[in-house]
Order: structure tokens, then sequence, then C-alpha cells
């Protein structure tokens, strides 16, 4: 990868019964980079991320990953590859212990999860690694409560504890920062900060002020297309993307 | 509490029910015994389906009625001491697992229960149609054989500890799973299925691997069954028991460790009381199952758990 692009879409097409959600989008996320995907509602930005993360299938176009066609691989198969999702409601096991939602993503990283004739005893031994995960995201304290019966900010913690748990070269967030409160937001962009050594993000992202501060790279989506593609700088100083997404922010 | 160890409260519930299953046989009739504990451990085997991965079977009835059959079979026409007509038929009902949890483990909620419903109906068609089951009459006058060749259990009592030695391994093995490494994938499928996936958990292999486990242990139940009252017939393989399941896991409580059991006795016990009343049963039954889903909805074990917030 001497280009230094790690997730590279070619012509990206999604079509629903003639409704095109996403249209020849061709998409280059450099390793390392905080790379975000924002546009205005409807701009087929959940739609394109659920096609990197292969919970849709594509009607036309490829995806590559390091070099490697993966347009047709199963979900699992890429979380196994390290690319790894988060969602837009937070995804927590409720039921479970904080503790456990970590360690579940640590034994699958580790193996023996098809042991049925085996106690639950031996994954006592992923209790060191997950409580230092769940202190890196302040959440120590937590970790016999259900995770169901966290605070929504806290389930984004764990949610992003559980992800990094399987130590992922490329994470794909949906959408971070939705439906939190501002000092959640905060917490959660020095999060992202702190988890980006050696890694490569790529976020959907709605909230403009933690795109400008966290992206290196900015791909603006309208009606599926790909309107523009920069710095926070050079984005936000296109006067199309004015017009079709910031202008109609600022009106609103 | 620490969650890495059993829990006093199923500790206490364990022992409890060891102690009932040691001094009932003196003061009950051993052949409903019997039925008891085979019932208990064919709704456990369905609760390690609904309660712990999620998935409603509606065909439960095709692995209990085969292996009935097989081991019947096995039993009369082979000659096969009982243990063996057990594991002939526990094979043949995991086979059928296999090939039924295969198809219908791509499909959920509705359709997974319609699809386990079709092929358990076909199953069925089969054992009506296929020469080995008797037809209408069944397998009768199964012999009941000596265990190992050796103890003969054509006494109810020796067949008593027999079965509630074959309860109480399938049971702890059900445990087991429930509270394995490969549990806790599947509570984690039941809880956030897509999170799973993202998790990199090929959540088809889990599924399928716990199907076939409850299909095998039903078996157990099934064969057991065929040996215990000596016959095998349609009502064993009929949609009906596939109910029976459902409504015994659904009285104890679903997803807990102790209400299928719990359930079976309900049942069972309600069944031999009322039969008297004749097809008036199965009225009864329908309005205790209303009331279970209208004001317990977590079963006779749930709400005690729910109440006392302690796993049971």
């Amino acid at each position: 990868m001497a280009d230094g692009f790690v997730l590279e879409t070619q012509g990206l097409t999604k079509e629903f019964r003639g409704f095109i959600a996403v249209n020849d989008v061709s998409l280059r996320v450099r390793r390392g980079a905080i790379h975000a995907l924002i546009g205005p509602n409807g701009a087929g930005k959940t739609t394109c991320f659920n096609l990197l993360t292969k919970f849709l299938e594509p009607t036309r176009g490829t995806i590559t990953w390091q070099g490697r066609d993966i347009t047709r691989a199963k979900p699992a198969e890429i979380a196994r590859m390290g690319l790894v999702r988060s969602f837009q409601i937070s995804a927590v096991f409720p039921h479970l212990t904080v503790l456990e939602n970590v360690r579940v993503a640590l034994q699958r990283a580790r193996g023996n999860s098809y042991d049925f004739w085996r106690s639950d005893r031996v994954l006592a031994g992923f209790d060191v690694r997950a409580r230092d995960l769940l202190a890196d995201v302040n959440l120590t304290e937590y970790e016999g409560v259900p995770a169901g019966l966290l605070p929504y900010g806290r389930k984004r913690a764990l949610e992003i504890a559980t992800t990094l748990a399987l130590d992922p070269a490329m994470l794909l967030l949906d959408e971070p920062t939705a439906g939190m409160t501002h000092e959640d937001v905060e917490h959660v962009v020095a999060l992202i900060r702190r988890i980006r050594e050696g890694r490569t993000i790529l976020m959907v992202e709605h909230n403009l002020s933690v795109v400008s501060g966290l992206s290196d790279t900015i791909t603006v989506l309208t009606r599926g297309q790909v309107l523009a593609e920069g710095d926070y700088a050079a984005v936000s100083a296109n006067p199309e993307v004015r017009a079709a997404y910031l202008g109609a922010e600022e009106a609103a | 509490m620490n969650p890495m160890n059993v829990p006093a409260s199923q500790r206490i519930a364990f022992v409890v029910m060891l102690a009932m299953i040691a001094v009932s046989p003196f003061v009950l009739y051993p052949v409903f015994l019997m039925k008891v504990l085979c019932f208990a451990l064919f709704a456990a085997a369905f609760n390690l389906l609904i309660g712990f991965v999620g998935l409603l079977s509606f065909g439960h009835a095709a692995y209990f009625g085969m292996s009935s059959y097989v081991s019947a079979h096995a039993a009369k026409v082979w000659g096969f001491t009982p243990e063996l007509a057990i594991l002939a038929g526990t094979a043949v009902a995991t086979l059928l697992g296999i090939a039924i949890g295969w198809i219908a483990i791509r499909r959920q909620g509705i359709y997974f229960a319609m699809i386990t419903l079709a092929l358990a109906q076909m199953v069925f068609f089969f054992c009506l149609q296929a020469p080995f089951t008797g037809g209408e009459d069944g397998i009768q006058a199964v012999p009941r054989g000596r265990l190992f060749g050796v103890l003969d259990l054509a006494n109810d009592m020796a067949l008593y500890w027999v079965v509630a030695a074959i309860f109480i391994a399938g049971f702890l093995f059900l445990y087991r799973v429930v509270h394995s490494p490969f549990g806790q994938v599947l509570k984690a499928i039941r809880e956030n299925e897509p999170r799973a996936i993202s998790l990199g958990y090929r959540v088809d292999d889990y599924k399928l691997i716990a199907f076939v486990i409850s299909a095998a242990m039903t078996g157990v139940a099934g064969g057991t069954k065929a040996i215990v009252f000596q016959l095998a017939t349609l009502t064993d393989v009929n949609w009906p028991m596939s109910g029976e399941a459902v409504l015994m896991t659904l009285v104890g409580g679903i997803g807990t460790i102790f209400g299928p059991p719990v359930g079976a006795l309900v049942i069972i016990a309600m069944q031999n009381e009322l039969a008297q009343l004749g097809a008036w049963v199965t009225v009864v039954q329908g309005v205790i199952f209303v009331a279970c889903v209208l004001a317990f909805r977590k079963g006779i074990i749930g709400e005690i758990q729910a109440k006392f917030g302690k796993p049971l």
C-alpha cells in the first residue's frame, strides 16, 4: 500500500427499487487518518456506511481493504480482518454486565468461544485486560452493572471499549455523538483523539463542530454523490458545500 | 455476587430439586414422575433455544417423536439394551437437528418458528407413512430390557433411578452449555445480534450448534420416554407435542434454569389431575396459557427470580 490508502471504494452504488441511495461513490481513506463522511439528512451517509461495513450489499462497485477485494465479504469476516463498526443506537448487550460486554469481544479475538463443554470460569482470564479497557473509558466503577442500565453517554463509552477490545486496525463509527449532551460529546471527542494512535477511523457525523476539530479529511455527500472532499478549511470554503449543507444548517 | 461461580440461589434450588427427585418416588407414582422427568428434560432442551438464543422453535416434536420411534424400534426389533436404544434415538434426533437447523437458522422471529413447524410436520408425515412406525398403532409393547444387559428395568423403581440419572445428567449438561464461553456468546447473540456480528462472530454457526444440542437433548428425552411407557406413537411427533414444550417453558419461566422442569411438573400434574375432564383439559391448558402470557409473563420461576433478584 505504497499510496497509503487502506480502504477504497470504486463506483460504489446502492439502489433500492429504483431509488439510488448511493451513487457512484469513490472514497479513499488514508492509513492513520480520521476521515469524516458528512452531508445533509438523506444524503446517503448511513447507507454508504452500511455498505462499507457489509451490512448492505452494493448494487455496483467494489470495496477494497488493504488491496484485498471485500465487496462480497460477510460482515463477521470483515470484523475479523480488523474493520470494526459501531452503531448509531448504542450497541451494548443490555443484560450482560459492563465487564461481560468487554469480555465477549476479548473472547472472540482470543478463541475458545465454541467450547460449550467448558465452564465460563475460563473467561476470568480476560478480566485483567477487560478492566484495563474499562479504565481507559472511565467505566471502572460500573463493571458489575448490567449494561442496559448505564446512562446513554456511558453506553457509548462502553461500546468503544468493547470495540477496542478487538484492537481493530480500522474503526467505523456511525454518528458517535448522536443524541449526546454537550458534555458527553466532548468526552467522546477526547476519547477518539486518544484511540486514534495506530488506527484509521472513518466516521459518519452530523455534528460539524466534532468534524472540524477531529478530521483530517472530510467527504461531503449529497443525494448519494460525493460533492466535495478535502480538509475542513477547503470543504467549508466550497460554495457548493455551503449551499447544500452548511447553508442549510445556517438557515435552520 | 461473583458472576464466575454458581450463585448460591442456584445451588440451593439444585439441592432442593435433587431432594425432591430422591423422595418423591416413595410418595408418588413412579411412572408419573418418570413422565415429568422426561418432559422436564424436553422443556429444558427447548429452553436452550428460546431462552438463551432467542429462537422460538415450533418443531421440537420432530426430535422428540423421531427419537421415541427409533428408540422403540431399536429396543423391540433390534433387541438393543435400553441405553443403546436411547442413544440410537438421540443420534437420529441429532442428525435431524443438523438438517432442520441448517435450514431454519437462516431466518428469524416468526419465520424461524414457521419453518421449524413446517419441517416438523414433514417429519410427522414421514412417521405416518413409514412402515416401521406402525402408523396409527405406533410401536407398542417395547421391552424395557436390562440396563447394560444387567439391571432389569421391568421394576418401576429401578427404571425410575435410571431416568432420574438421565435427567440430572442432561440438566447439568444444559446448565454447563449455558454457562460456558459458548453460552456467553449465545447470550450476546440473543441480546444484540448485529453487534455480535460486528465483533466478528459467525452467529449462524453458534445458532446451529445450539440448535443441534437442543435437538439432541430433546432426543434423549424422547427416547427415554419410549422406554418408560414402552410405547412410541404419532402423538410424540405431532405438532401439539411442540406446543407442550412451549407451554411448559412459558409456565416455568423462559430463560431460567429451573423454570422448564417446574413448568413440566405443573403441566403434567395438571393433565393427570384433570384427566377425568376429557377434552376439557385442553381448554383449561389454554386458559392457563393465556393467564401466563397476560399476568405472569416471566413464568413461575421467572417471577420468583425477579422478586428476590437472584438467578434461578
